[in-house]
């Protein structure tokens, strides 16, 4: 039965996500901007504290409606809370329960802890597949060598905490995808080392990090999923898809991600223009409105659609219908819609849009990450084209 | 709780209507739109489905079924992907019986909707839009002044579907400066119906301009009598209702374009193994499917009888640019052959570029 109504645990997680957005995110957004390396230790322990109250990564239409929250509060301030992260959603995804309990007991204890994914390197991004770190085997451990960038939270997993990496390597180039392996790096691992943290337009107040593994030596069994390398055929193999199959889980949260920063800037402009007197008069024809409030319209119309395919995408997830073309359309438009809203706001709003005494400006360079990471949005549009198309890889490039 | 998935009901009316579409409205749309007429069979078959006594009560010899408008927009955009000009024709008496269902007075009620639960489709019909440019739906030139026991109403209105052969008019005219509904019946006085129009798209559907030349009626024929109607909440239905059928002419626009795509070869390959043509598709993917959620969510706060006029005009207002966007690049893809009328999606380019002036030409 089509539904859009919210059940009461949503609507209270969604009142609880932006209640510390508001009063924890908002009042500390400008600092952690100005100020890119510092780590908000407060937040960090509150939100430490909190994470009992639904505050971790939570999948399906839950988890969307949280995210949009807390990133209309701070994208940057969300994305380094700490928590398991995308390494741990990695390991909940293909490790073993044996792995599961090792490698997770950390976000139970008392101390904030971090876990990260290592996928991208300098001369690969979107073509995951084409990654040159190395994973040899050497009696009972795996010796690790490459060098990793945009790791979300490096920092923060390997050195301001007692949490771990999750970095995709080749067991086997000569197989391809298929070689392609995941494997869990505990901080402290001999061998790993932070190499930088970069400085970026927005999302100032996480860290994206650079980490080089030099024969860094790890237990055999932290390799997530089957050692063995198994050729099903050229394209579909099973550690590739697993690494993917993270995306279909985290694509719709990066989405709702943007959404959360769109609506923050239309929610400032509007209150702006009411300031003024301007109201946006729905359901007028086109010839008797005014530019700003086409503009506006336009805007929300466009966070709407993106909106409904966001919650589409999440709500397949909840019932476990596999929703890979979903989750890159929810991606696509979501990452691209906010980018232009973001942009329009800070035009709209003139000599105020332009000022960093706003946070609006920030919003715009806050919000161009949705179009780039977990999949440009040309990536997600590539996918979208061969689903629909019905092509492999092969048959559109 | 978040579903996008329609009940078993719904998927069945969807299923039967698709079949319809696709078995009897798509054989013979290019000729419909060549010859401007709907065969008897077309009407006959869809009135049997019920989509518009289905709804009416039993009291007034309806099937008494809950109406929604959910259902309504899964039903409308079926039958605008099998052909937006039949579709509009089948659901034409709607822009009578809803508004009366749902606003009328209980005489109005018991007088009129019965003759909507026959065997045989009955024709009736709205006018609303008037023959100006910068005309708003909010503040119509049409008028109505209460004189002792009459309302007399005078005015210009066009794109009035089925107007020759409907047997009750719904006519919208401002009352001081409010807009309201008054019910005409067939040869009332005054109520003068001008030549068929000839419009760009649409061309199956038969539209007429009307003239209302001091036009008398009873009082007791304002809809909703003394309380008068909710006229925004009849433009939210249309609205929904609208971008419903755009969605169902995007998509019949789509898939014909990203078929064409994988068959037509150019250098070796299919056309769609170029990102140029591969991301065209992609966003009309996208695009038709944002916009279908969109309808959905602003139908399903219409059932819930909530304030929808932010969510309805919003939608309408994307839907209308969308179904453009699709359909000029469906015409794109197939390149000249897009062109030619011998393919059909120079005809949904022609339909699609209609809704931005449809303006409570349909209601669900």
């Amino acid at each position: 039965m089509i539904d859009f109504g919210l059940t009461p645990e949503e609507e209270a997680a969604m009142k609880r996500a932006h209640e510390n957005a508001e009063k924890l995110l908002r009042p500390i957004a400008r600092y952690y901007d100005e100020h890119e390396h510092e780590n908000p230790q407060d937040l960090i322990d509150t939100m430490w504290k909190k994470r009992g109250e639904g505050g971790g990564l939570a999948l399906g239409v839950v988890g969307v409606l949280v995210a949009e929250e807390s990133c209309w509060g701070d994208a940057g301030l969300m994305l380094g809370n700490p928590g398991p992260g995308l390494g741990g959603a990695a390991v909940m995804a293909t490790g073993s329960p044996e792995q599961g309990e090792r490698f997770l007991k950390r976000f139970n204890e008392e101390k904030p802890v971090w876990g990260a994914m290592a996928i991208t390197e300098a001369g690969c991004g979107s073509d995951t597949a084409a990654i040159t770190a190395t994973a040899a085997q050497d009696g009972d451990e795996w010796v690790l060598n490459g060098e990793k960038i945009f790791i979300t939270a490096g920092k923060r997993s390997i050195e301001d905490s007692d949490g771990f990496v999750v970095v995709w390597a080749t067991v086997d180039k000569s197989a391809g995808r298929a070689g392609m392996k995941a494997f869990v790096v505990e901080a402290g691992t001999p061998g790993m080392k932070l190499e930088k943290v970069e400085d970026k337009l927005g999302i100032r107040a996480s860290d994206t990090a650079t980490i080089v593994f030099e024969d860094c030596r790890i237990p055999y069994d932290n390799i997530l999923g089957s050692p063995e390398v198994r050729k099903i055929d050229k394209t579909k193999t099973e550690g590739f898809k697993r690494a993917m199959a993270t995306f279909d889980a985290t694509r719709p949260l990066i989405a709702a991600m943007a959404l959360g920063v769109g609506r923050a800037a239309l929610d400032f402009i509007k209150e702006a223009f009411e300031k003024e007197g301007i109201e946006i008069r729905y359901g007028l024809p086109h010839h008797k409105l005014i530019a700003i409030e086409r503009d506006v319209m336009d805007m929300e119309a466009n966070y709407k659609a993106a909106k409904m395919l966001t919650l589409r995408a999440a709500w397949m997830m909840g019932q476990f219908q596999p929703n890979n073309l979903e989750a890159s359309m929810a991606k696509a438009k979501a990452g691209l819609a906010v980018t232009k809203i973001t942009q329009k706001a800070v035009e709209l709003m003139g000599p105020l849009g332009y000022s960093r005494k706003y946070l609006l400006e920030k919003w715009m360079r806050d919000a161009k990450i949705n179009d780039l990471f977990e999949g440009t949005g040309q990536i997600n549009m590539l996918i979208v084209a061969r689903r629909t198309l019905g092509f492999s890889r092969d048959q559109l490039k | 709780m978040t579903s996008f998935s329609p009940s078993e009901d719904q998927q069945m009316i969807v299923n039967l209507v698709k079949q319809f579409a696709t078995d009897e409205m798509r054989k013979i749309y290019r000729e419909c739109d060549e010859s401007g007429e709907i065969p008897a069979h077309i009407i006959d078959t869809t009135w049997e489905m019920g989509f518009i006594s289905s709804s009416i009560p039993e009291e007034y010899e309806g099937l008494g079924e809950e109406r929604s408008a959910v259902t309504g927009s899964l039903i409308a955009e079926e039958l605008a992907w099998g052909d937006l000009s039949m579709a509009m024709h089948i659901l034409c008496p709607s822009l009578v019986v809803l508004p009366i269902l749902e606003m009328g007075t209980a005489e109005q009620k018991k007088k009129y909707l019965p003759a909507f639960c026959g065997e045989k489709y009955t024709p009736a019909t709205a006018a609303l839009i008037e023959p100006r440019f910068n005309f708003d739906p909010g503040s119509l030139s049409a008028t109505a002044r209460l004189d002792g026991n009459d309302y007399v109403l005078s005015g210009e209105k066009c794109y009035v579907p089925l107007a020759a052969d409907a047997d009750l008019f719904l006519v919208y005219a401002a009352e001081n400066g409010s807009n309201q509904g008054f019910i005409l019946e067939k040869g009332t006085p005054g109520l003068e119906i001008g030549e068929r129009e000839k419009n760009m798209g649409i061309k199956a559907l038969a539209t007429y301009e009307l003239t209302l030349k001091d036009c008398r009626i009873p009082k007791e024929n304002r809809l909703g009598g003394e309380k008068g109607c909710d006229f925004n909440r009849i433009m939210n239905y249309s609205r929904v209702a609208l971008s419903a059928m755009a969605v169902g002419v995007a998509r019949a626009a789509f898939e014909y374009s990203r078929d064409y795509a994988k068959e037509r070869y150019a250098f070796g390959e299919p056309i769609a193994s170029r990102q140029a043509i591969a991301f065209m598709l992609a966003e009309m993917a996208i695009e038709v499917d944002a916009t279908r959620f969109m309808t959905w969510e602003a139908a399903w706060k219409l059932d819930r009888k909530e304030d929808t006029t932010k969510e309805a005009s919003l939608v309408k207002m994307y839907a209308d640019d969308m179904v453009v966007m699709v359909t000029d690049r469906a015409v794109q893809i197939l390149g000249g052959h897009g062109y030619i009328r011998e393919y059909p999606v120079e005809l949904w380019l022609r339909n699609g570029r209609g809704f931005a002036t449809f303006s409570g030409m349909a209601i669900i």
